[in-house]
């Protein structure tokens, strides 16, 4: 005897078909995205100058955005990011203007970072506070208004080499013949962090439990998970990731300004939002996180090269979000009728 | 030989409410026994007195011959004693393999870091599933696109998967289609022939008196009726519930 019936094979491939299309979806975006701006703007847009402008110029975003994906797959939010990012981004050039060695500068600015996101993480678990957008909201403010005090809310400019290799250096690989890559030395920073990352969200007990509390709090404590000291780490996360978005920023401007960042964790939000997460928690993969930070780094470059407004540019990223949630309802309700 | 569990003269008290004042009740080796009663008869409240989610305040525990304490879900769960609450209590976005295994993954170390090893723990619990024979449509899709009895029959695997020895379920069939209740009922029986105990909590009195060897009646936190299942009809059983002399 048997307790289910095995269902013909077909309609589970199908629906696992529909799941692949969704997430081969982000990539083919990508992808038409270039054609059509090589296409359109071909003497600028394919050229190494820009292409490596695009992954300079999304890594602190993508940054950002891979902490705040950690966050939302506990079905979380981080709003403190874009000011901790420019909280770290101030600490690192006034620990260089102060004579510190740039190592110890970057290890501050990422202690900070850190520091703000455990605050995020016991403020949620041991205050009790009704909703992490409570703690976030405070922390964005705090370390804000610590940004604005610490530099007199002037910028601090002229860094180390070191700090400046982080964010504007680049680096050769494969040599100097035909071969040859030139690579940001940040965007690969970006690529080992979401790789990181990744193996941690889908080959880790943590991160499967991570994914656990997102999809079902209830059952996750059923089975023996500690909730709280799980979101506290991945708010520590999130913040040790915006101290991170900070150094590569700094290194980029070669400098440091207290107005940076500001709002910054709306884009890291739209970043997660496009690339798949759920804002209800416990879905979202770091692939389709980077994807969605590459899509609007596009969009964004794309606009430029063709002279629209950044007025303009706001209001399609807007639009984007809105589309690319409305895909994802449609695709599960074909899945629901499915079943 | 010792029944597998023996709770005696279990008090328990909310304040100035007494839940459960002192109840027997014992199952034994490999015996399916029915739980029932009115709401707030007293059920749930000594099933989480067995399972450590309460203390009781009065009366004594006994697990496979021992007198034992269970300060939480956890110490009573390494003993062997699972709870398939009603609410499922499974992670919906994760695949049924994840779900047997949350919480006591399978891990290696590889280059100094711990994996999961995902192989192995589809290989075990392929195995599992299949001790079982429960089928299900895909092992790779979240459990939230499984119907209600595969879900259902996922979560007694979960409780199933690591050595029980008592599988203690709520109103496991309550939301279900009939056709999927025969399964579920039918999987419960399963359990017994490879020497699981389990105890059920139900209001569907039919279920309770297909699959159980025995039956025990809670009134108002005490034991009404303990009636093997050839003495059990549902006449005397609803009279019992509700509290006349049957």
């Amino acid at each position: 005897m048997q307790i289910e019936q095995a269902t013909p094979t077909e309609r589970p491939r199908l629906r696992l078909s529909a799941d692949l299309l969704g997430r081969m979806g982000l990539g083919l975006v990508v992808l038409l995205m270039m054609t059509v701006l090589t296409i359109l703007q071909p003497q600028y847009f394919p050229t190494r100058e820009n292409l490596t402008n695009i992954a300079r110029q999304v890594s602190s975003n993508a940054v950002l955005a891979l902490g705040e994906f950690v966050v939302v797959v506990t079905a979380g939010i981080d709003l403190s990011v874009g000011s901790v990012m420019g909280l770290s981004m101030i600490v690192v050039a006034m620990s260089l203007h102060a004579g510190w060695m740039s190592g110890f500068a970057l290890l501050a600015a990422l202690a900070v970072g850190t520091g703000v996101g455990l605050f995020n993480g016991l403020a949620l678990t041991k205050l009790h506070l009704p909703h992490p957008f409570i703690a976030t909201l405070a922390t964005l403010n705090i370390a804000r208004g610590a940004t604005y005090l610490l530099s007199g809310g002037v910028p601090i400019s002229g860094l180390t080499p070191t700090v400046r290799f982080f964010g504007a250096g680049e680096v050769h690989l494969f040599g100097e013949g035909a071969l040859a890559l030139t690579f940001p030395v940040s965007f690969l920073i970006v690529m080992a962090l979401y790789s990181l990352v990744w193996l941690f969200m889908s080959k880790t007990r943590t991160g499967r439990h991570i994914y656990a509390i997102g999809g079902s709090p209830k059952a996750a404590q059923y089975a023996g998970i500690n909730t709280n000291r799980n979101l506290v780490l991945v708010y520590a996360v999130s913040g040790a990731m915006a101290g991170v978005a900070g150094i590569l920023l700094a290194g980029r401007v070669n400098s440091g300004y207290p107005t940076a960042g500001t709002g910054a964790e709306l884009d890291a939000i739209a970043a997660v939002i496009i690339g798949g997460a759920s804002f209800f928690g416990g879905r979202g993969s770091a692939v389709g996180v980077f994807l969605g930070a590459i899509i609007m780094g596009l969009l964004r470059n794309g606009l430029n090269l063709m002279n629209v407004s950044v007025f303009w540019q706001q209001v399609l990223i807007g639009l984007i979000i809105l589309l690319a949630v409305y895909v994802d309802v449609l695709r599960r309700r074909a899945m629901r009728l499915e079943d | 030989m010792m029944p597998l569990v023996e709770m005696r003269q279990i008090v328990k008290t909310f304040g100035p409410v007494m839940a459960v004042r002192g109840a027997d009740f014992s199952v034994n080796h490999g015996e399916v026994v029915g739980l029932v009663g009115d709401n707030g008869a007293g059920k749930s409240t000594l099933m989480k007195v067995l399972t450590g989610v309460h203390q009781p305040d009065g009366g004594e525990l006994w697990f496979a011959g021992r007198r034992v304490h269970f300060g939480s879900s956890v110490d009573s769960r390494r003993a062997g004693i699972e709870m398939v609450y009603q609410d499922l209590g499974l992670a919906e976005n994760l695949n049924p393999i994840a779900n047997i295994f949350l919480g006591r993954e399978m891990t290696h170390s590889f280059a100094g870091l711990r994996l999961l090893s995902e192989a192995e723990m589809d290989q075990a619990g392929r195995r599992h599933l299949e001790n079982l024979q429960i089928r299900l449509p895909s092992l790779a899709l979240p459990v939230e696109r499984l119907s209600g009895g595969q879900r259902q029959s996922v979560a007694i695997a979960r409780a199933t998967a690591f050595q029980a020895r008592l599988v203690i379920m709520d109103e496991p069939a309550a939301s279900l289609a009939v056709a999927e209740a025969a399964k579920v009922l039918l999987l419960i029986k399963r359990l017994r022939e490879q020497g699981i105990s389990a105890v059920l909590i139900s209001h569907r009195l039919q279920d309770v008196l297909d699959v159980s060897d025995r039956i025990v009646v809670l009134n108002r936190g005490l034991k009404v009726g303990d009636l093997p299942r050839e003495e059990a009809t549902m006449e005397r059983l609803v009279g019992l519930i509700v509290g006349k002399a049957s």
